[in-house]
């Protein structure tokens, strides 16, 4: 299966299954180049384990989900998240 | 492994296909009950999961085209994808009767409610007009009076989805305005736009940006960056115009 290159809007269930949150609209920066975007402006790249959302100012990996044998991996150590409103 | 569900953390869940209808040759809208749906706001999605015989699963966004005030139910639209490997199942082979297996409703950013207020601009290309339709329809629900101009990029009007609902919705509404442009092919004393989005259609259609609109645009990526780059280039607030992309489908 190839890659889909979609928007962060697209992440919003694998994420919001791992957060309990409405993660869209949260703010993110990006650890190499500073662009401030809500997650839903990141470009998403989904594929059969998991997905990818890079950077589109500079193409930097935010963040990297796996699901592997039911679990997920989660990798976010290029990105910022902004506090996160808890409150739904 | 015990799992618990948290409030707002998503589940999958069955829906019942209730309704089927052909918005085009290759659009089809289908309508679910949903078993304690708690209801969605316009411009949301659902993921759906597909699971083949051997366990395989594959699973994909669609956007939710009903309003959101219809109790336990959704309709969905889905056009199809000659090489896709979900479309063609749900556009071909579904019948009334089936379950789909479904999550959500998702999203927090490409939303609108009459509170939100106007003047609203959308802008669509091919079936990015899906979740725009759900704001428009729920606009008319709750009788909202926001001034808003839909602007529908498709190639012929065959393509058009939802043809008779949005000019029966702007025939009977002033504040509403709906404009189609047709890129490809225009049917004989056609009147419309027929070219791509650009900055000339824009300036000419789009509210101006003194007056500070709210903008949703939905799309595949490329129709989608060319009309916000347009956009923002005509000065409008970065941060009140709304994106939403979808995987390749060719040209709008």
């Amino acid at each position: 299966m190839g890659e889909n290159k979609l928007d962060g809007n697209a992440a919003g269930g694998i994420l919001q299954e791992i957060f309990p949150l409405e993660m869209t609209s949260v703010l993110t920066t990006c650890a190499r180049c500073g662009a401030t975007k809500v997650v839903a402006e990141l470009a998403v790249y989904i594929h059969g384990m998991g997905m990818v959302v890079r950077c589109p100012s500079c193409d930097n990996v935010l963040i990297h989900v796996a699901r592997i044998k039911g679990y997920y991996s989660l990798d976010t150590q290029g990105v910022y998240m902004q506090p996160i409103d808890t409150a739904i | 492994m015990e799992r618990r569900t948290l409030p707002g953390r998503l589940s999958w869940q069955f829906g019942t296909v209730i309704a089927t209808r052909e918005e085009t040759t290759r659009a089809k809208s289908i309508t679910l009950a949903v078993p304690h749906w708690r209801g969605h706001q316009p411009g949301q999605h659902v993921d759906l999961r597909l699971t083949a015989e051997d366990g395989y699963q594959t699973q994909r966004s669609y956007s939710i085209a009903s309003s959101g005030l219809e109790a336990e139910q959704i309709t969905l639209t889905v056009e199809r994808l000659d090489d896709g490997e979900v479309s063609p199942y749900l556009v071909d082979e579904l019948r009334v009767g089936d379950q789909l297996e479904l999550r959500g409703p998702i999203g927090g950013y490409f939303i609108w409610d009459a509170q939100m207020g106007g003047p609203l601009l959308l802008i669509a290309g091919g079936s990015g007009v899906v979740p725009l339709m759900a704001m428009l329809r729920y606009r008319a629900a709750v009788k909202s009076d926001v001034p808003t101009r839909l602007l529908y990029s498709v190639r012929t009007a065959e393509d058009v989805i939802y043809r008779d609902e949005l000019d029966h919705l702007a025939c009977h509404d002033a504040r509403l305005e709906v404009s189609y442009t047709l890129t490809r092919t225009q049917p004989p004393g056609w009147t419309g736009y027929r070219r791509r989005i650009d900055s000339a259609l824009l300036r000419e259609f789009a509210w101006s940006s003194a007056q500070y609109p709210l903008v949703f645009v939905c799309g595949p990526t490329q129709f989608v960056e060319t009309a916000a780059e347009n956009l923002l280039g005509l000065g409008y607030e970065p941060s009140r115009v709304k994106t939403e992309r979808f995987g390749p489908t060719g040209e709008t």
